[in-house]
């Protein structure tokens, strides 16, 4: 009973900690609990986070898989589906043979993925891998499903406040970041909750690579659930109430690779027949065929593209000239440039390291507040975060991205240095500039360089009243967008950031 | 140190103090001679028979000393667009039958007000009365150069008696002379067309009753116009006229000029004086809070907004004093105000005077909401923009630096505020300076600049590097 009741609130505290991090958009919950998404398993890993990967191999050399049933966001959320499942049918488990065919072949498959990705330098589908990835999965269901409903409610108690002339909650924008992104969560939502609710803990035992890699591990775990035989009485209470189908009565035998002690069976043993021991190693991994079949989340999506086009007429419509008096004139929406290299956070370093590094988790996305990031749906970073200016600019006082990375793909810096990384460089397209097509003097970029890159030059050698144009300095230049996302030439700004393979320091 | 800062403090607390206690004791004396008068007037009903009325002393009219400015009717948002509103012709039906019904009878509209609506609106509303009750103003508005023809500027006059189903107007104006680029500007509108011998000859044949002119911005329009009175005969003048601006007005903007002096050439030629931005579109209402207990302390009864206009009303040329009246609750609290006017001594116009040499602390921009600057080919909601930095400036809200007490709520009130009050899109950073809406603000702001002030300053917030 106790021992349940530790994990239980240990692994609800965990998963609400995590939510709230993907959900929290003013970076308080980041700066208590942001080391919660860096002691997830693939993260930590892709960071060559040596001390989480130490401490949790030992974790599971020493209890077993406690961190599929306490860290893993996506374990307790398969928990609290099959919890409630649970509650229209008692004691609906029974004993499965492992199909351990199918979980070596997507570690295999995953593995290969990673491999591949590395050798090429992430240019074989680095975000493919993070389909199964539990957290990521997690990551991306919360906040593509759960976060705009959070923010729906933030945003209706700021209508309020608004009304009570209280300053304590704010509006902020809602708005579809990826459109394949969206409906990879979807799906990944619909299958696990599904199988949770059929067969309990079956994604992990069967798809997740990170469970089939501690289960490796757990079979020599140091404390393990042992069944007493002297006093077992075969009610097979403990058979039907486990979660991963892993103890077998007949041969009152469990298997270690897919138990994540939940300590259930302890906890509903009549006898007290199950104890959480050390025992000497009886784990048996049982090989046999099995009629199920398990379907991995299908990510098989190609109908996503990039529009924008570049130098497609962005008609402007003359300033209309002023008769009476009040109105605002329709602003047009800005369109995605077409960027020859994408644009990478500040800390990402490169574009190789980055695709690397990145598990596509969507915390970053979450996280960020000026409207910046969101998934790319490019084919070989598919989902991996990429910026773009349309909504905001990547704000010089801001390193939220930087901060909340937990798998290392965005390196921590201060907001000092990252005044002096250069992510890309501004391109001025004369075609667009209102200078040009409205004849008025404009100079918006300019005035909101942080860094002091652009200049206003005349357009004319020697005429210094002749109209000014922006030239820009890429030296200095760190492609922080504000001259792209401020520039008043619609739907395509006069100006626009390139992206650099490799950011570097100026 | 502490202790010397301490002692300091007690110091100017006892100062304070002594001066509090001067002024609550000339309060209550002040109260006690006219107890009978003001106590309990603010639940009382509204007279409908003591409107102070100014005679006209051409045609002899008896006009309101309170006049209705139409460039501020009420609206309805048009659901599901940004934006887009329309007039709420039922409020406005309302308040017309409201006014009129205590006295009120002095309406002033323009083609421009309300994006062109304003004129078919009020005579909607003012049609379903008899001609006699009321005297409608209009002006003609051919600000922009398309409408500088002869033709241009004669279909939009037409186009006012048509939209206000009348046949004759009883006040005509030239409208905003001063303004753009000064006489050059005027001439353009008004002479070289031939617009304004046009009008003298309407006016001849009885359906312009008076005509007259609303100035802003180049005094050598104004100086020009009146001193050839004796030819053109101007039966009133339109000038803006305010605590503020009588004295301050120079220091607001060098482009502007005090009231002091346009009144004074008026009153000397004897020509009624209408007044405009009595209120300065409610910047003498929505006051610092150090303004507003320094006023509710002598007159606790009494709005913030009633001094400005017994002010205006005050001076003896003043016809009619203009409100452009929202709310149902402004023309209530202005019918009060004027129902009869109480004009103010002298010794309260001085402490008006004082007064505005305290707000002339606050670094407020001179902007009245007019929105004549609109809209913004750019998309910047430029009042809007403005009228939350007063706002703040009001509030307390503008801090100077980062180390300052109530830096951090200042700060989150300030650009919370921002964002509730302007859409992203519509905010300072947005304006690229093409500077077409200068010639447009009756208050000679430079508003680009001060559109780039504000956006530095948001930017050093956001920052943390103020």
């Amino acid at each position: 009973m106790v021992l349940k009741r530790i994990r239980q609130t240990a692994a609800l505290l965990c998963f609400v900690l995590i939510t709230l991090l993907f959900l929290d958009f003013t970076g308080v919950m980041q700066a208590w609990f942001g080391w919660m998404a860096k002691i997830q398993f693939i993260p930590a890993l892709l960071a060559l986070n040596v001390t989480v990967v130490v401490v949790l191999v030992l974790l599971a050399l020493l209890f077993g898989r406690v961190y599929c049933s306490v860290i893993c966001p996506l374990g307790v959320f398969q928990d609290a589906v099959s919890r409630m499942s649970g509650r229209f049918k008692k004691n609906r488990f029974r004993y499965a043979p492992a199909l351990s065919w199918l979980r070596y072949a997507v570690l295999t498959l995953f593995l290969m993925l990673c491999t591949a990705t590395l050798l090429t330098g992430g240019a074989v589908m680095a975000g493919w891998a993070g389909l199964i990835e539990p957290y990521s999965a997690y990551g991306r269901m919360v906040s593509g499903l759960l976060l705009p409903l959070y923010r729906w409610g933030n945003n209706l108690l700021a209508f309020f406040a608004e009304r009570v002339d209280s300053y304590a909650f704010y509006e902020v924008d809602v708005w579809l970041k990826g459109v394949s992104v969206l409906a990879v969560a979807v799906l990944t939502f619909v299958v696990v909750a599904a199988m949770a609710w059929r067969n309990g803990r079956v994604y992990c035992n069967t798809v997740c690579p990170v469970g089939t890699l501690l289960g490796l591990l757990s079979r020599h775990a140091w404390l393990k659930p042992v069944i007493d035989t002297s006093r077992c009485v075969d009610c097979r209470l403990c058979e039907r109430n486990c979660k991963s189908s892993c103890i077998d009565i007949r041969t009152h035998k469990i298997d270690y690779s897919r138990c994540v002690a939940c300590m259930n069976c302890i906890d509903k043993c009549p006898k007290g027949a199950i104890r959480y021991i050390h025992a000497a190693g009886k784990a048996t991994g049982v090989n046999a065929p099995s009629d199920r079949k398990q379907t991995a989340p299908d990510g098989g999506r190609r109908d996503f593209l990039t529009v924008a086009t570049l130098f497609a007429a962005g008609t402007w419509a003359r300033a209309q000239e002023k008769k009476v008096d009040g109105g605002l004139a329709v602003i047009e929406e800005k369109k995605i440039p077409e960027r020859k290299v994408a644009l990478k956070p500040a800390g990402a370093q490169s574009l190789r390291h980055f695709t690397l590094h990145c598990t596509a988790c969507q915390l970053c996305v979450s996280a960020c507040p000026n409207d910046v990031l969101r998934p790319s749906s490019v084919l070989d970073t598919w989902m991996q975060p990429e910026m773009s200016y349309e909504r905001g600019f990547c704000r010089p006082e801001c390193v939220r991205c930087a901060e909340v990375c937990p798998a290392g793909a965005i390196h921590p810096l201060t907001v000092s240095e990252k005044s002096s990384v250069q992510i890309g460089h501004a391109v001025f397209l004369y075609e667009n500039c209102v200078v040009n097509t409205d004849g008025v003097e404009c100079g918006n970029c300019a005035r909101h360089c942080p860094s002091g890159a652009i200049q206003m030059v005349p357009s004319v050698s020697g005429v210094p009243d002749s109209p000014k144009l922006p030239v820009v300095n890429e030296e200095r230049c760190i492609g922080c967008g504000a001259c792209e996302n401020l520039c008043p030439a619609r739907p395509f700004s006069a100006i626009y950031v390139e992206g650099h393979e490799a950011h570097r320091f100026i | 140190m502490e202790k010397k800062n301490n002692e300091m403090n007690r110091r100017k607390f006892l100062k304070l103090l002594g001066t509090g206690a001067t002024v609550v004791s000339t309060a209550f004396y002040g109260c006690q001679s006219q107890r009978k008068d003001i106590s309990g007037s603010a639940q009382s009903e509204i007279p409908t028979d003591k409107m102070t009325c100014r005679v006209n002393p051409t045609t002899g009219d008896k006009v309101s000393i309170l006049g209705y400015g139409c460039m501020r009717l009420p609206t309805i948002p048009v659901e599901g667009k940004e934006g887009e509103d329309e007039i709420d012709q039922e409020m406005v039906n309302r308040q017309v039958d409201f006014a009129l019904a205590h006295g009120l009878n002095y309406f002033d509209t323009s083609p421009a007000y309300c994006k062109g609506r304003s004129e078919r609106a009020m005579g909607i509303a003012l049609s379903r009365h008899p001609r006699s009750s009321y005297f409608i103003a209009t002006k003609l508005s051919n600000f922009s150069p398309a409408t500088w023809t002869r033709e241009a500027s004669l279909a939009m006059y037409r186009n006012s008696l048509k939209e206000l189903q009348v046949d004759y107007i009883d006040y005509m104006l030239l409208h905003g002379v001063g303004m753009g680029n000064g006489m050059d500007e005027f001439n353009a509108r008004y002479m070289d067309n031939g617009v304004l011998d046009f009008l003298m000859e309407e006016r001849r044949a009885g359906r312009i009753r008076n005509l007259g002119f609303s100035y802003h911005g180049d005094v050598r329009v104004f100086d020009t116009l009146l001193s050839r009175h004796d030819e053109y005969k101007w039966d009133f003048v339109q000038i803006q006229l305010n605590y503020l601006d009588w004295r301050h007005a120079k220091e607001i903007n060098r482009n502007n000029t005090d009231a002091e002096y346009l009144y004074g050439e008026l009153a000397a030629r004897g020509i009624p004086a209408v007044i405009m931005e009595p209120l300065l579109g409610g910047r003498l209402s929505k006051v610092h809070d150090h303004v507003v207990a320094r006023l509710k302390q002598r007159e606790p009864n009494r709005s913030v907004a009633s001094w400005a206009f017994r002010f205006a009303g005050t001076f003896p040329g003043v016809l009619t004093v203009l409100s452009g009246m929202t709310y149902m609750e402004h023309l209530e609290d202005n019918l009060r105000t004027y129902s009869p006017l109480q004009p103010l001594t002298d010794e309260e116009m001085e402490y008006l005077y004082d007064t505005a040499d305290l707000m002339m602390q606050y670094p407020t921009v001179p902007c009245n909401d007019c929105k004549y600057c609109m809209p913004c080919p750019y998309g910047i909601d430029i009042p809007s923009i403005l009228v939350h930095y007063n706002k703040c400036v009001n509030q307390g809200h503008v801090p100077e630096s980062a180390q300052e007490e109530n830096y951090r709520k200042a700060r989150r009130a300030f650009l919370v505020g921002y964002d509730r009050a302007v859409p992203r899109l519509r905010q300072a950073d947005h304006c690229i300076g093409c500077r077409q809406c200068v010639s447009h603000c009756p208050q000679g702001i430079d508003i680009p600049s001060e559109l780039h002030r504000i956006d530095g300053f948001v930017e050093k917030l956001k920052q943390g590097t103020l």
